[in-house]
C-alpha cells in the first residue's frame, strides 16, 4: 500500500516538474508509461509508425496541458491507457478528438499506481478474458479497441443489439470479478 | 430500480463509447440525477481501463523516445510561455502593493523626522526645564535659608532701639494682600499667662469686622512668628494689631491692644 502510495506521490511529483516545464520528468514519465500507451495505441492501429504518432501525441499533450491530469480521478498509468486507446480510436475512425476525454473519472478496485500491481491485474484480466466465451470478448474488443457502435456490431456480428449490450456487461463485469477475487 | 437495469447494459456500451444516437441521449438525462449510475459508470470505465492495461505490451519504437524529447524541446518554453502571462497578471497587483508599501514606508520615514523633531524639541524642553529647576531649587534654598534664619530657635534675635530706651514690644508684618500671604514677628513680647493667648488680627481697609489671622505664645526672649495663617486673597490691610485672647483665640478681639500698627 505504502508502495503505491509512494508510487502515486511519484507521479504527482512527475506532474509538477512538468508543469515547472523540466524536460527531464517528461523523460521519467515516458520511461514509466510510454510501454503502455504504445501497445495500446498499436492493439487498435495495429501499425507502428500510427501508434507512435499516437504514443507522441499523448505526452506532448500532458506536457503541454499537465493540469489535466487530475489525481482524483485515479491512477496515471490506467487514465493514459484510456487517453491512448481514444486517440487511437479518433484516428482508426478519422474522428475529431473528443475533446472532454481527459475530463473521464475511472474508478478501479485494484492498485494500479505500481507497476509490479499493473503487471499482476493486467494478468488476471487476461486469464478472465481467456476464461469467458470467445463471442463475449469478440463483442468487447469490438467495443473497446475498434470503438465501433452498438448498432455496428449488431451489423457485423449479426446478433440482436438486446444481446450485444447484455454480453459486453457480463464481459466487463467477469474482469471486474477476476480483479476483486 | 427497473430505470437502473435498465441503463445497466446501456452503462456498459457507453463505458466503452459504444452506445449512440437516442438511448445515449437518453443516458446521458438519467445521468444528471442519478448518483449511482454515475458511479457504476466509473466503476465500468475503470474495467475498461483495465482492457487497456491489459494489452499484450510491446516496446515503443527504438527513436520514439528521443523523436518525443525533440518535440518536447521544440515547443515554445513553458517557463516563458506560462510564467509571463502569470507576472503579467500579477503586475497590477505587484504594483499596487509596491505603492502601498512605497507610501507606507514615507509615512512611517515622514512619522520618523517628526518623532525626531519632537524628541529634539522635547529634548531642548527638558534642558530649559532643569535649568529652571535648578534656578527654583537655589531660589528655594535661599528663600528657605532666609526663613531660617528669621525663625530658627537657634537664631540671635536683636531689637535696636534708641540707646537710651527701655527695650519696648514690637511686631513686623510682611503682607501681600493680592495672594493672602503674611508672615508676622514680634519681639519683646511679655510672656503670657497660661489658658490666654496672643491672637493677631487683619483689620480690613474695607471696613469689615477685624479677622482673626493667627494665634502663638512668645518663647522665653519674647519673640514670636505667625507663618502664613489662612486669610483671603485680595483682602486690603488697614491695619494689624494684637490682643491677649483665651487659648484657642476667638473670632472677635477683646480690648484692649496689645500692639498695633497701620498698614501704609
Amino acid at each position: 500500500m505504502s508502495d503505491s502510495q509512494s508510487q502515486r506521490a511519484a507521479d504527482l511529483a512527475l506532474i509538477a516538474r512538468i508543469r515547472a516545464g523540466d524536460e527531464q520528468a517528461m523523460t521519467a514519465l515516458y520511461d514509466c508509461y510510454s510501454g503502455i500507451v504504445y501497445s495500446v495505441a498499436l492493439r487498435v492501429l495495429s501499425d507502428s509508425a500510427a501508434a507512435e504518432d499516437v504514443l507522441q501525441e499523448v505526452f506532448l499533450q500532458l506536457w503541454r496541458k499537465p493540469d489535466a491530469f487530475d489525481a482524483s480521478r485515479g491512477a496515471l498509468g490506467p487514465w493514459l491507457a484510456v487517453i491512448a486507446r481514444h486517440r487511437a480510436i479518433d484516428r482508426l475512425r478519422k474522428r475529431q478528438p473528443e475533446t472532454d476525454i481527459e475530463d473521464t473519472v475511472l474508478f478501479v478496485d485494484a492498485d494500479l499506481e505500481e507497476e509490479v500491481a499493473r503487471a499482476e491485474a493486467a494478468g488476471k484480466v487476461r486469464s478472465a478474458l481467456t476464461a469467458i466465451p470467445p463471442e463475449q470478448r469478440a463483442l468487447v474488443e469490438l467495443a473497446f479497441f475498434q470503438g465501433l457502435s452498438h448498432s455496428e456490431i449488431a451489423e457485423r456480428t449479426g446478433q440482436p443489439l438486446g444481446t450485444v449490450k447484455t454480453r459486453i456487461r457480463s464481459a466487463l463485469l467477469a474482469i471486474r470479478k477476476a480483479l476483486t477475487t | 430500480m427497473s430505470a437502473h437495469s435498465q441503463f445497466a447494459e446501456d452503462l456498459a456500451l457507453y463505458a466503452l463509447g459504444a452506445l449512440e444516437g437516442l438511448e445515449r441521449s437518453e443516458l446521458e438525462r438519467h445521468l444528471e440525477g442519478c448518483v449511482a449510475c454515475r458511479s457504476e459508470l466509473q466503476r465500468l470505465r475503470g474495467d475498461a481501463a483495465l482492457l487497456a492495461l491489459a494489452v499484450e505490451q510491446v516496446k515503443p519504437p527504438a527513436g520514439a523516445r528521443q523523436r518525443l524529447m525533440a518535440a518536447v524541446a521544440a515547443e515554445p518554453r513553458r517557463t516563458v510561455a506560462e510564467v509571463k502571462p502569470r507576472w503579467r497578471m500579477l503586475t497590477p497587483v505587484l504594483a499596487a502593493i509596491a505603492a502601498v508599501l512605497a507610501i507606507a514606508v514615507l509615512a512611517l520615514w515622514r512619522q520618523n523626522v517628526d518623532i525626531d523633531r519632537r524628541l529634539a524639541k522635547t529634548q531642548r524642553e527638558m534642558q530649559s526645564l532643569t535649568q529652571e529647576y535648578g534656578q527654583l531649587q537655589a531660589d528655594a534654598q535661599h528663600a528657605r535659608d532666609v526663613l531660617d534664619v528669621i525663625t530658627s530657635r537657634d537664631a540671635v534675635r536683636v531689637t535696636l532701639a534708641a540707646t537710651n530706651a527701655k527695650p519696648q514690644p514690637q511686631g513686623k508684618a510682611f503682607y501681600i494682600p493680592k495672594s493672602g500671604r503674611l508672615v508676622f514677628m514680634a519681639s519683646n513680647l511679655a510672656p503670657i499667662p497660661a489658658g490666654k493667648t496672643y491672637e493677631l488680627w487683619l483689620i480690613p481697609k474695607n471696613g469689615h469686622a477685624p479677622m482673626p489671622a493667627g494665634v502663638f505664645r512668645p518663647d522665653a526672649g519674647g519673640s514670636a512668628n505667625v507663618m502664613m495663617p489662612s486669610l483671603p486673597a485680595g483682602m486690603e490691610a488697614k491695619a494689624f494689631a494684637i490682643t491677649i485672647e483665651p487659648e484657642g483665640g476667638t473670632s472677635t478681639p477683646t480690648m484692649p491692644l496689645v500692639l498695633a500698627g497701620a498698614a501704609p
